[in-house]
């Protein structure tokens, strides 16, 4: 899912094919775990479905047929909204998050708007199981500590982000070329 | 929070310190009532904007007002006459007085205002129970724990009923557990005699009991409500 976004973030500035896709995605967001190549194709096989992305050009002199993707209206509409929306916290948020702020800074939006809104989200949940906690037993109690140490985590990884924001917007761009 | 009259306002305002500019044109109303956590990276403003609201700190440029009282406007005398008078402190660490027992502490706010000391220490009473420090009353602070303090020095800002409550990183010295008393108690005490509180922190589970916060960053104030899409 967060693949497609990153996708339709790395098209945002220009058309691209398939195999560069790739290597962008894997320089950009996914040190630890490149994409396979089914991956790539069946992502934008989905994109091309949902009408976020066109294909164009299938023809190539000497050589197979390359298809060059570009984003559409609605995949820049569908990334804004995907932006603007917090993620639900979840132990596999981590990854959503990053993706996230690269995606914002590969389309030169301020990454910090983002992780407002999610900062805020996740207060928003703080307050909500602070009050439970207030409210229930040490077993409802103990539930929710571990919730809310999670979510402590979460936006400890929220402000140290923030504090490297300059860094990670040269190392991406650097990427880009 | 219902979006009323601000009983606390800061529009516009600037401070610096020699080169550096801690607040470049900071905006912020508190509601009546509100819990409102300051939260920002170390050095972003949090602090000097809490001085600039409580009127330690005067700004170079911008207004600060509680409800109809301008603040930018009173001599030194006037801004010690309403910090005494209508808002309470609680700072991070190294607010009682050492020399005083617990129940002198907190009575000290009362006799600084002119009461009698009987009726002074007949009013500190009650916070013994309020804020769980029975039995402590005789301590001096050096023979009281970290949180205990804390909430001696809580008593201490509440006991004259003030309108704004200003707290600095509260729970800072404290380990979590006693940070959680600390703020559970501070929360039911204020809501319980609407205390408006303004909490600087730089820690979620502290911002958790507010009931909204806002950013600074590079000395202006963030609204996130108003980010959310």
């Amino acid at each position: 899912m967060t693949a497609a976004f990153a996708f339709l973030g790395l098209l945002h500035k220009g058309p691209s094919y398939g195999y560069d896709l790739k290597k962008a995605y894997d320089a950009v967001f996914g040190s630890e775990k490149p994409l396979a190549f089914g991956q790539v194709y069946a992502t934008l096989g989905r994109l091309l479905r949902d009408k976020k992305i066109d294909a164009e050009g299938k023809e190539q002199l000497g050589g197979p047929e390359r298809k060059r993707y570009a984003i559409t209206d609605l995949g820049r509409q569908e990334l804004q909204l995907w932006l603007g929306k917090p993620e639900a916290a979840h132990p596999g948020a981590q990854a959503a998050l990053f993706v996230k702020v690269a995606t914002a800074i590969l389309i030169d939006e301020s990454p910090e708007a983002f992780l407002d809104i999610q900062r805020a989200a996740h207060l928003q949940r703080m307050r909500e199981l602070t009050k439970l906690r207030r409210e229930g037993d040490l077993a409802q109690t103990l539930r929710a500590d571990y919730a809310l140490f999670h979510l402590e985590a979460d936006l400890r990884w929220i402000d140290t982000t923030e504090a490297r924001i300059k860094e990670l917007t040269q190392e991406i761009q650097g990427e880009r070329g | 929070m219902k979006e009323g009259r601000p009983l606390l306002r800061a529009s516009g305002v600037h401070k610096s310190f020699g080169e550096v500019q801690a607040l470049r044109g900071a905006d912020l109303a508190v509601q009546p009532g509100e819990i409102l956590a300051i939260m920002g990276p170390s050095g972003s403003g949090k602090s000097t904007l809490l001085h600039c609201l409580a009127g330690i700190l005067v700004p170079e440029k911008g207004e600060v007002w509680l409800e109809d009282t301008k603040l930018n406007d009173l001599s030194e005398e006037a801004r010690t006459k309403l910090r005494r008078e209508q808002y309470g402190f609680v700072f991070q660490f190294g607010q009682l007085v050492p020399e005083l027992t617990a129940l002198e502490n907190i009575a000290l706010s009362l006799l600084l205002a002119g009461q009698k000391r009987s009726e002074a220490f007949a009013a500190s009473e009650p916070w013994f129970d309020q804020l769980d420090i029975r039995g402590l009353e005789n301590r001096r602070a050096g023979e009281i724990s970290g949180g205990q303090a804390q909430r001696v020095a809580l008593a201490r800002a509440l006991v004259l009923k003030p309108k704004v409550l200003f707290a600095d990183e509260p729970t800072g010295s404290l380990d979590t557990l006693a940070g959680e008393k600390v703020m559970e108690l501070l929360t039911k005490a204020t809501k319980d005699q609407q205390t408006t509180v303004v909490l600087v922190t730089h820690d979620a589970r502290v911002a958790a009991y507010a009931d909204r916060e806002v950013i600074v960053r590079d000395g202006v104030v963030t609204n996130v409500e108003g980010r959310t899409k």
